[in-house]
């Protein structure tokens, strides 16, 4: 039977509100924090979540305009892939958005920090949880933006077993079409989905291709790598021309020995056993 | 219906700069009055109505009030679960146009009937649907609930010429509209089909008859209390629909006779069956799946008259 740790007893609770200079850098400890909360919870998804730690830290950290969630004009955030929602709450964590008392609510009864992105949860634009929709959402956002002569910008987090989805094309085809240089996806090309690897199930042997042929630009980058990622996203033209897609190559379940690249990790909660290992794992990553 | 929707849109968005129109590549010869006078307002986003509502909940989340367009198996059902996800599960005032309601596509078949969009738009709690009956109701309607907070679904006709008989353009949210008054039953429809209803009410008047006939364009949020009391006034009730008898108009007023403990009958005339492969013009479909005013008029009686016997 699972000893039930208390949140107390995984992280001091404190007010939530941590600079975002000084948390930069802070992988591991977000690392940390989803193996926790998601062993307190007995929730899986776990390794979806640990792969895009880099990616979010980037786009909160370093990329984003948004002084507030609440700023009209701020950058919108969509995780279009909102089974990895633990990540998105441990990043709006750090970012001082929510308390670590909000955050400790992960998966109980009368929270909205549920399994997948609540619209109601704050710093939680957009509702997800179905793949395929969040590139539509995000395509509308940046469409608006143009049309209000703003200059904020749209990211999405995407997976890449979510280019299964027709719907994701009719959102590439448009944004490519019309232009929306103010929109930036991020795919996690974590290489594997819930019941394979991605080459196994639907194959993309030239994505790279496939995106550029639809009038985006595309990039190629480390996942994990943070100085690349903001390098990257900081060097685009959201101005004029294409919209930008990065296809980012990440190690599912990255950080954690037994999980990295393990199709079972997809929704498999952690035993006490596997928390006390992965955390010895992620402290020396 | 759908040439004075546009018509009236046209006018609603020269004085409110929220409105925009989205179209899956549908509307050609009706869209052009807004295309053509407010050109950056207007989107063709290609075959994609999924993406089209994505987009839309993405403008409505800024701000705008998006129109989106299309026939209406398209604008309902393809797009369905966007629609739940999107507009309906973060509350936006997106506005679906879906057109055709009931087999008003006729020769195009099945692909293109509207017959089961209210049934399935009515589970959600949280998009209000109107169904008006002819042109000038659709213009009132229009009016009066584009600005309403929320989702919004308008199951529109393509006939802008058919003027349903006494009806003269008007509605009041949550109330049915009341086109003659008698005693023996109560006949409610719904959309287009309102015309060959009125026609089968006059065929009644033959038969020695007397039937009130409601409209009622107001499908979700549920018709006020007045509406119940109505039901409550008639030994027989009568629901016409151009749409599954299941899930829409009929399925509607059975709720609310139950809810109420009403006691009364309640026949729904309606499609009964998956429509086959027989195609025709909408008169003949009609005829075909008893909508006609002939088979509405017919049912009444054969319900009516064999109570009376029976009792």
């Amino acid at each position: 039977m699972l000893n039930i740790v208390s949140p107390q007893t995984i992280y001091p609770l404190g007010d939530g509100v941590i600079s975002s200079q000084s948390w930069f850098g802070s992988a591991r400890a977000m690392r940390e924090l989803i193996l926790k909360e998601s062993f307190r919870a007995h929730v899986g998804h776990i390794g979806s979540g640990l792969c895009i730690v880099e990616i979010l830290e980037a786009l909160f950290s370093k990329i984003m305009k948004i002084d507030s969630p609440s700023d009209q004009d701020r950058d919108r955030f969509i995780l279009s892939k909102g089974h990895a929602a633990l990540a998105l709450y441990v990043t709006l964590y750090f970012k001082g958005w929510i308390t670590a008392e909000q955050l400790s609510t992960f998966c109980g009864n009368g929270t909205t920090f549920g399994v997948h992105p609540e619209p109601q949860t704050p710093g939680v634009d957009f509702g997800t949880g179905s793949l395929g929709q969040g590139l539509s959402f995000a395509t509308g956002a940046a469409l608006a933006a143009r049309w209000q002569k703003s200059k904020r910008r749209v990211f999405t987090v995407m997976s890449d077993a979510e280019c299964n989805e027709g719907s994701t094309w009719e959102a590439v085809m448009f944004a490519g079409h019309h232009k929306l240089s103010n929109l930036c996806a991020i795919i996690d090309m974590n290489k594997q989905q819930a019941f394979g690897y991605t080459k196994d199930v639907i194959n993309i042997p030239n994505i790279k291709d496939v995106w550029n042929g639809f009038n985006w630009d595309v990039y190629e980058v480390d996942g994990h790598n943070i100085e690349q990622l903001v390098k990257t996203m900081s060097s685009l033209n959201f101005s004029e021309g294409r919209p930008h897609v990065l296809l980012a190559n990440t190690i599912f379940g990255k950080g954690v020995s037994f999980m990295e690249g393990q199709i079972k990790w997809h929704y498999s909660p952690l035993s006490e056993h596997d928390l006390a290992q992965a955390l010895i794992d992620v402290s020396k990553s | 219906m759908r040439l004075t929707f546009v018509k009236t849109l046209v006018e609603l968005a020269q004085t409110d700069q929220r409105i925009v129109l989205l179209t899956a590549d549908l509307g050609y010869s009706a869209l052009e009055p807004f295309k053509d006078q407010l050109a950056d307002r207007f989107i063709n986003v290609g075959v994609a109505e999924q993406n089209m509502v994505g987009v839309a909940t993405g403008l409505a989340e800024a701000g705008f009030i998006p129109f989106v367009y299309s026939i209406v198996t398209f604008a309902s059902l393809r797009p369905y679960e966007f629609i739940r996800n999107g507009p309906i599960a973060h509350n936006l005032p997106v506005r679906i146009a879906g057109v055709g309601g009931g087999m008003e596509y006729s020769h195009n078949g099945l692909t293109h009937f509207g017959v089961e969009d209210i049934g399935v738009m009515r589970t959600q709690p949280g998009i209000s649907i109107f169904a008006p009956a002819d042109a000038q109701q659709t213009e009132t309607i229009l009016r009066s609930t584009y600005m309403l907070e929320g989702p919004v679904y308008y199951r529109l006709g393509k006939d802008d010429r058919t003027i349903v008989p006494g009806l003269e353009g008007s509605f009041e949210l949550g109330k049915a509209q009341i086109l003659t008054e008698g005693s023996d039953c109560l006949i409610v429809s719904m959309g287009a089909v309102s015309n060959e209803t009125a026609a089968a009410v006059v065929e009644l008047q033959k038969s020695n008859i007397s039937v009130t006939h409601a409209v009622l364009a107001t499908i979700n949020p549920p018709p006020d209390e007045g509406f119940t009391s109505l039901l409550g006034h008639y030994p027989y009730i009568f629901t016409v629909e151009a749409h599954y008898v299941s899930g829409g108009l009929g399925s509607l007023v059975s709720e609310i006779i139950a809810d109420n403990a009403l006691k009364t009958r309640l026949t729904r005339i309606g499609l009964n069956k998956t429509p086959d492969s027989i195609t025709g013009d909408q008169a003949f479909l009609y005829d075909r799946y008893g909508l006609s005013p002939r088979a509405i008029a017919k049912k009444v009686v054969d319900t009516v008259k064999l109570s009376r016997v029976t009792c």
